[in-house]
């Protein structure tokens, strides 16, 4: 079967951009990308667009062109962006169509997510006393990750450094300032063992990627990217997920060890193959769990791996080569696509500072989320 | 003192938390899900603290029906033998002396709302403080 390959790609800045809607900014993101593909609104055949807070993507036509263009919304969660981009290609490895994008854009209120009971099925009083707070949630996961596994809470300190170190040398993230890793360390406490610099924060911003056909590839004369797989998968029995009164004694596997799984197998290449990956890291435990979830390294091996530096952009494997959520926040739409932004950077070798050396070939994106959501790309070049 | 929300607790004394046990596979779970598929399950008292955090800002308000002045609390997952891990607070301990694995035993905890009213919710404490 011939590829899907992705020949554009375009960002909106990540952060905070007071004025600009989400919508715009996805508008801004899908201007770029088409011009960084070198085809005209016009020519898009088909879009998919992914926002969880930030209005229905669809209405950017009015900004873009009312060409009459099929344009569907995606509303998945944390896997919004994965979604978005699956079905895309989709569109293309059908047959249906030859050139299309996926979008995805958001735009959180300051602070944590505001979640309410009733949205997860959950009684009132859990609200109440005070336990609809996803930063509890991943404290307790990465707590007992920790004691199982034998990591120090130092781990999570060099996870945060190296974000803000990528970060600093990112056009498209939010945090640029470097932290060291004693100020990381002594940072007040939020949510045992994570202190503030451990969590991202939700945020904005915009990304969108133009796809082809192979044969569309070659007719414009693209470099073109290929997406050798894109998997999303939902959690199995016996997972810990967000916003658990109660959770099986009897452990089980992981929507993320699933979407993983599948997107090896559809590539046919496994994780000693994967040159850079951009894994999940709302919090500095999740990029931890997410390296071997995702089949990097063992469980208990990341001390080991953050020690040496493997992970660090002249490492063995860089992950977060562009900071990460820790450094570009968290906008639940437009997130996924940004993994997989980076990685298109990385792969054409545009990278400037953050630039991955010896020529990168293939590239490893995942996301993870509520309620129990996974979603992975490969990408080789 | 008035539980905060029906069909928690029994009421034997000390009482115990209602879970849930599903009729076909036997799974236990808390708190007792609405309809006909589980039927109520009263859990163990006594179990191990299989993960915790320590609840360190005021959460939002709502859903948070606890006091304006905050002081930190305990968040457990205790893992009550061959039934189910239940959440809840950890009570009746300094912050340093939890640790995983540690038995504990159903209490209950004070949420102590704004309006005076005061309301049990369901807790854990080492299970030596009861010896």
């Amino acid at each position: 079967m011939s590829d899907v390959c992705i020949i554009g790609a375009g960002i909106h800045q990540f952060g905070r951009t007071d004025g600009v809607s989400g919508v715009d900014q996805g508008v801004a993101a899908v201007r770029s990308a088409l011009s960084n593909a070198g085809v005209e609104w016009e020519d898009i055949q088909f879009a998919y667009g992914a926002s969880d807070a930030a209005g229905n993507p669809d209405t950017m036509v009015d900004r873009l062109g009312l060409t009459g263009v099929q344009f569907i919304n995606v509303r998945n969660g944390c896997a919004a962006g994965g979604s978005a981009l699956f079905s895309a290609q989709m569109a293309i490895r059908s047959g249906e169509y030859d050139l299309g994008i996926a979008v995805g854009f958001d735009k959180h209120p300051r602070g944590a997510f505001d979640a309410k009971p009733a949205e997860y099925g959950l009684p009132e009083w859990y609200g109440e006393a005070g336990y609809m707070v996803t930063t509890q949630f991943f404290a307790a996961k990465i707590m007992r990750y920790m004691h199982l596994h034998g990591l120090s809470r130092e781990a999570l300190g060099r996870v945060a450094e190296k974000a803000f170190l990528n970060g600093a040398i990112t056009p498209h993230a939010w945090r640029r300032e470097p932290i060291d890793l004693e100020t990381i360390m002594q940072a007040p406490m939020i949510s045992d063992p994570y202190c503030k610099f451990m969590f991202c924060s939700p945020g904005e911003g915009g990304v969108a990627l133009v796809l082809a056909s192979e044969k569309k590839a070659r007719e414009l004369g693209c470099t073109p990217i290929r997406l050798k797989a894109a998997t999303m998968r939902t959690r199995p029995p016996g997972s810990f997920e967000v916003f658990a009164p109660s959770v099986d004694i009897e452990r089980g596997g992981t929507a993320t060890g699933l979407a993983s799984k599948a997107a090896f197998e559809t590539a046919g290449i496994g994780p000693e193959d994967i040159d850079l990956a951009q894994l999940q890291d709302t919090e500095c435990g999740a990029e931890i769990m997410h390296m071997a979830e995702n089949g990097f390294c063992g469980d208990g091996e990341q001390e080991k791996w953050l020690i040496e530096g493997r992970t660090r952009i002249d490492g063995s494997l860089p992950v977060n080569t562009d900071g990460g959520c820790l450094a570009c926040g968290e906008p639940i739409g437009a997130s996924g696509l940004r993994q997989v932004y980076e990685n298109v950077i990385q792969l054409r070798g545009e990278a400037g500072e953050r630039q991955v050396p010896d020529s990168p070939k293939t590239a490893y994106s995942h996301v993870y989320g509520a309620p129990g959501v996974s979603a992975v790309t490969i990408l080789e070049r | 003192m008035r539980p905060i929300a029906e069909n928690l607790f029994t009421s034997e004394d000390p009482p115990r938390l209602i879970g849930g046990r599903e009729r076909e596979t036997g799974r236990v779970v808390f708190p007792l899900p609405q309809g006909d598929r589980y039927e109520a399950y009263p859990l163990s008292r006594e179990g191990t603290l299989w993960s915790y955090t320590i609840q360190r800002f005021r959460p939002k308000s709502p859903p948070y029906a606890g006091p304006e002045t905050f002081e930190p609390w305990a968040l457990g997952y205790v893992e009550l033998p061959g039934e189910t891990i239940v959440e809840a607070r950890i009570a009746n301990v300094d912050f340093d002396n939890i640790e995983i694995g540690m038995p504990l035993q159903l209490t209950v905890a004070v949420l102590d709302r704004p309006d005076a009213d005061t309301v049990a919710i369901p807790a854990f404490e080492p299970a030596e403080n009861a010896a």
